[in-house]
């Protein structure tokens, strides 16, 4: 996203005065400014920018770890090898399920807990505690409580659960392994987007609900027509952040399943991760990389603009 | 309808939803409070079919977790967490007062690059990082996994501190010059006792990221600098279905970021937010 981009979303008398403020800094002003700045954003550029650019220089050639000698340029061939890759398909396909699967289902729930939790009641501060909790724990111990202790085919107690009810045991993380690491997802980021939805509502205008409520709109009515409209952004920027986020899930993919069966659960990061470091093919895995880059920062820009336009990021 | 009958009935509404509320807020805690059962059992009953509800708790397997080497991987996740959390600071406090109170040209530009950074998937960088650190002899190093982290924390801190420091009223600020008061003592006896709270809510942030992180960890670290995620990996793969045992370290390795996050509720969904939600 360009300069002039954030321009229009700030509003042209912004940026108006921005010129004006930015005329008004000497140089050596300027300078004395940039000061505080340069060593986050020189840190930053090394760490994360040089090596992007070194996955891209190793895009373009043949490397494998285990047979140092065949080190050599081939241009574009990564890339075709890629498109040809029904694999790579397979698992981009399994990366929009599990993070559109994720952060949909999340939210529908986040929305109604925080619906829930906005209303007196006895013990709200201990239930709204609990609810949090599941986003706390470590995500490899998630993964540990999810395929061992819940959803083991023998002993777990989902199973044991659904055979109160008369159904047959079920192998969870090898017959649905998609919908098993979704289940640990779901409850990991359900709180996630409970607490942004009950930031919204709690920043809802007080006023507003009550003349509503005095000209005689009915809960549901002022749901709809006040309400939801406020939660849009809440809503939008918690979808966006968790696809963010949810997009480069491993540990419960690593721990849960190890992309399994095949590579039926495997999302990109990691087969990317699988390429790299147990078929150590530098070349292809760096390709990857770099197609997952460039479909993220479309989404990205969309999300940061989002960010920028809800959220007025000022000058 | 009458004015009691509509009282009525909204009271037995009230009732309902909190009921629901709580079988909820029930449902959702319930595999946590599984997990921490589990890890007071004996491994038979751990592993029992139909599962054991009641029990003698022992500690057996927090001992067998403390005793079995684990204060190694404890010291490198709280050198990892700490001194990235720190460094944090030390470069993002300066880089969000400069994007703020005495304002860059392009802020807007800056702050963009920052935040593209965190939405870079990790996965794109681990290659070269892995086979530069090797290169460098910095495998299996801690200090590798501080400067990761450090980078992986450093824009989410600095949107955060920003969004703090524009909550400063221009008049302290006005006030500070007008008395004389140079950078470095406005920044230290004016703006960061002001923005202290809002220091503390970044570098709770920082730690649950730092502390949980696992991708990192797993691939350039082996038994030197192996951290607490790693340890409980390999205590899963390595001793094969000792679930109790699992269940205990599960927990003490969650325990840190669960009661922070815990004390720290309010300032969590400003950071989830980078700031964004107040």
């Amino acid at each position: 996203m360009s300069t002039s981009t954030i321009d229009r979303l700030e509003g042209s008398r912004r940026a108006a005065r921005k010129a004006a403020s930015e005329r008004a800094v000497s140089k050596a002003e300027g300078w004395r400014r940039r000061g505080p700045l340069l060593p986050a954003l020189i840190f930053t550029i090394i760490v994360t920018q040089l090596p992007f650019l070194v996955t891209i220089w190793y895009s373009l050639r043949s490397q494998n770890l285990l047979r140092p000698g065949e080190d050599m340029f081939v241009g574009l061939s990564n890339y075709v090898d890629i498109a040809q890759d029904s694999t790579f398909r397979q698992t981009a396909w399994n990366s929009v399920v599990i993070t559109l699967g994720c952060v949909l289902v999340a939210m529908i729930l986040g929305i109604v807990l925080a619906l829930l939790l906005d209303r007196p009641f006895f013990g709200r501060s201990v239930a709204r505690t609990m609810l949090i909790t599941p986003f706390l724990v470590m995500p490899v111990a998630t993964s540990v409580l999810w395929s061992i202790a819940l959803l083991n085919p023998t002993y777990g107690l989902f199973n044991w659960a659904l055979g109160l009810f008369g159904i047959e045991a079920v192998d969870w993380t090898s017959t649905y392994p998609i919908i098993a690491i979704l289940m640990a997802l779901v409850w990991q980021w359900t709180p996630f987007m409970m607490l942004l939805v009950l930031a919204g509502l709690q920043a809802q205008p007080k006023d507003v609900l009550e003349a509503a409520s005095v000209d005689g709109a009915g809960p549901w009515r002022t749901f709809q027509s006040i309400t939801l409209p406020h939660l849009r952004r809440y809503i939008e920027l918690g979808v966006l952040l968790g696809i963010i986020y949810v997009v480069n899930t491993f540990d419960q993919i690593y721990l849960m399943t190890a992309g399994g069966p095949g590579t039926a659960s495997a999302n990109l990061p990691f087969y990317i991760y699988q390429r790299a470091f147990l078929g150590f093919d530098i070349g292809q895995a760096a390709a990857m990389g770099v197609v997952v880059v460039i479909a993220t920062i479309i989404v990205a820009s969309a999300a940061l603009r989002l960010i920028f336009r809800s959220f007025e990021v000022k000058e | 309808m009458s004015d009691v009958t509509r009282a009525y009935r909204r009271r037995t509404t009230g009732g309902v939803l909190t009921t629901l509320t709580w079988l909820l807020a029930l449902a959702f805690f319930f595999p946590v409070a599984w997990m921490a059962a589990t890890a007071f059992k004996q491994e038979s009953q751990a592993a029992s079919d139909p599962p054991t509800w009641f029990f003698t708790p022992t500690l057996d397997q927090f001992r067998a977790v403390i005793e079995g080497g684990s204060a190694a991987y404890v010291g490198n996740s709280a050198i990892a967490t700490g001194v990235s959390t720190v460094l944090v600071l030390l470069l993002g406090i300066p880089a969000a007062y400069a994007l703020s109170i005495r304002p860059v040209e392009k802020v807007s530009d800056v702050l963009f690059f920052f935040i593209s950074t965190k939405m870079l998937p990790v996965v794109a960088v681990i290659v070269p990082i892995y086979v530069v650190a090797g290169q460098l002899k910095v495998l299996d190093n801690i200090w590798t996994l501080v400067v990761l982290y450090t980078a992986m924390n450093l824009p989410i801190a600095v949107w955060m501190m920003r969004s703090f420091f524009l909550e400063v009223p221009g008049e302290v600020l006005e006030a500070a010059s007008v008395d004389g008061a140079g950078l470095m003592r406005t920044l230290r006896s004016v703006l960061i006792p002001m923005v202290a709270p809002g220091i503390a809510a970044t570098a709770l942030i920082c730690v649950i990221f730092a502390w949980n992180e696992f991708f990192f960890a797993l691939n350039l670290t082996a038994s030197r600098a192996a951290t607490v995620p790693v340890l409980i990996v390999s205590t899963m793969t390595s001793e094969g279905l000792f679930l109790a045992r699992l269940c205990a370290a599960a927990l003490l390795a969650s325990l840190p970021v669960i009661i922070a996050g815990w004390v720290a509720q309010k300032q969590l969904v400003r950071g989830l937010s980078m700031g964004a939600i107040k």
